[in-house]
């Protein structure tokens, strides 16, 4: 088993902070679950839709707003195994090519939630080479500081569909939550993109 | 296989711009109108737990989008109807019925018996209809249920409504 991902330079919440500051307009979907509390821990707010539940569902979540919204900017930042659980959305996502969307993979090679047990991606699994092989052509991975630098350009404003493994520290931290209520992070959401009178 | 027609003029009227599907003989004819305009964005997904997702996206996003599938893909949306029932998403589906009306394969059996139950176990309001003169009239109000209402919805079409299947035997 291996335990490379403990020493991992990159912490979540700080790639959390450096994406969700590096473009102020951007419309992000987290994933279940600890994307969630990264993002929490960033900044809550309204742009950001959270997912409780619904696993494997951050992508086409994603794709069906960044269709929704060609003008602006969508992001998808969810987990490994999240990803996983789901990981035919890529093909659907690189079948329809959004340019405005932005996959990122915050690997940990763990399952946060329920234990810290590997995922697939601690032994055999390339993520950025499955999106390659799916049709996501422009797939890489960023391991440390300056390559997460070198990218944020590309995240947030470079033709997509963009995909992004982003190797992150298997680390336990505090929970920083956001709202559980569905239909108010729903509507939040919409009212913050389309006016008072989407509700 | 008219009714298909019957279906789009509704989606037209009530202002659909997204269409996921998974591809199907039964929804074809209405999956290549949809296809054919440019006015709506059709979605073709590896899964139909996927159309579930991509519709709640699309409502975030201000648009109105339709998941076409067949029985089978019912069992696939399962736990993803989760994210419609709790944040009471308007979503809206229109299922082809197999294992039915001269069903040729049993292992169409299981979940073509079982979808009405599996979707209201799953939240949904279920409506069915196997008359073709009166699919245009369901589909419309399954679509104002989900957009006026805002409530998740299925219109189940009939196996009767679509030729029926033998891969030659």
């Amino acid at each position: 088993m291996s335990e490379r991902a403990e020493q991992f330079p990159l912490h979540r919440r700080d790639v959390a902070k450096t994406l969700l500051q590096a473009r102020d307009d951007m419309l992000i979907v987290t994933g279940l679950g600890s994307t969630n509390w990264d993002f929490t821990a960033a900044g809550d707010q309204p742009r950001i839709f959270p997912l409780w539940g619904a696993m494997g569902g951050a992508v086409p979540i994603g794709l069906g707003l960044a269709l929704a919204q060609p003008h602006k900017r969508v992001m998808v930042a969810t987990g490994d195994g999240e990803m996983l659980m789901g990981i035919g959305a890529l093909a659907t996502v690189a079948v329809n090519a959004p340019k405005n969307l932005a996959i990122c993979v915050f690997d940990n090679e763990r399952y946060g939630e329920t234990g810290m047990q590997t995922t697939h991606t601690a032994s055999v699994t390339d993520l950025a080479l499955t999106a390659k092989g799916l049709g996501i052509q422009d797939a890489d991975t960023i391991t440390d500081e300056t390559s997460l630098k070198a990218h944020l350009d590309t995240i947030t404003g470079a033709d997509g569909p963009i995909f992004r493994v982003i190797k992150v520290r298997a680390e336990k931290l505090d929970f920083v939550l956001p709202s559980k209520d569905g239909v108010h992070l729903k509507n939040r959401f919409r009212a913050n993109l389309l006016g008072e009178g989407a509700l | 296989m008219e009714w298909a027609d019957d279906i789009y003029a509704a989606f037209k009227d009530a202002g659909i711009n997204q269409v996921a599907y998974v591809p199907d003989a039964g929804h074809k004819r209405l999956i290549n109108a949809c296809i054919a305009d440019n006015d709506i964005q059709t979605v073709s997904l590896t899964t139909e737990e996927e159309g579930v997702a991509v519709s709640a996206g699309a409502w975030l996003g201000g648009d109105k989008c339709v998941l076409l599938m067949q029985s089978s893909g019912v069992g696939n949306c399962i736990n993803m109807l989760s994210l419609t029932e709790t944040c009471r998403f308007p979503f809206v589906t229109f299922v082809t019925m197999r294992g039915q009306w001269h069903e040729f394969n049993p292992w169409q059996m299981p979940m073509g018996t079982t979808t009405k139950l599996a979707l209201e176990t799953a939240g949904l309001l279920v409506d069915e209809v196997d008359d073709p003169n009166d699919v245009g009239p369901r589909a419309a109000a399954a679509l104002h249920k989900a957009f006026v209402g805002a409530q998740s919805t299925a219109l189940l079409l009939g196996q009767r409504l679509v030729p029926v299947k033998t891969f030659g035997k």
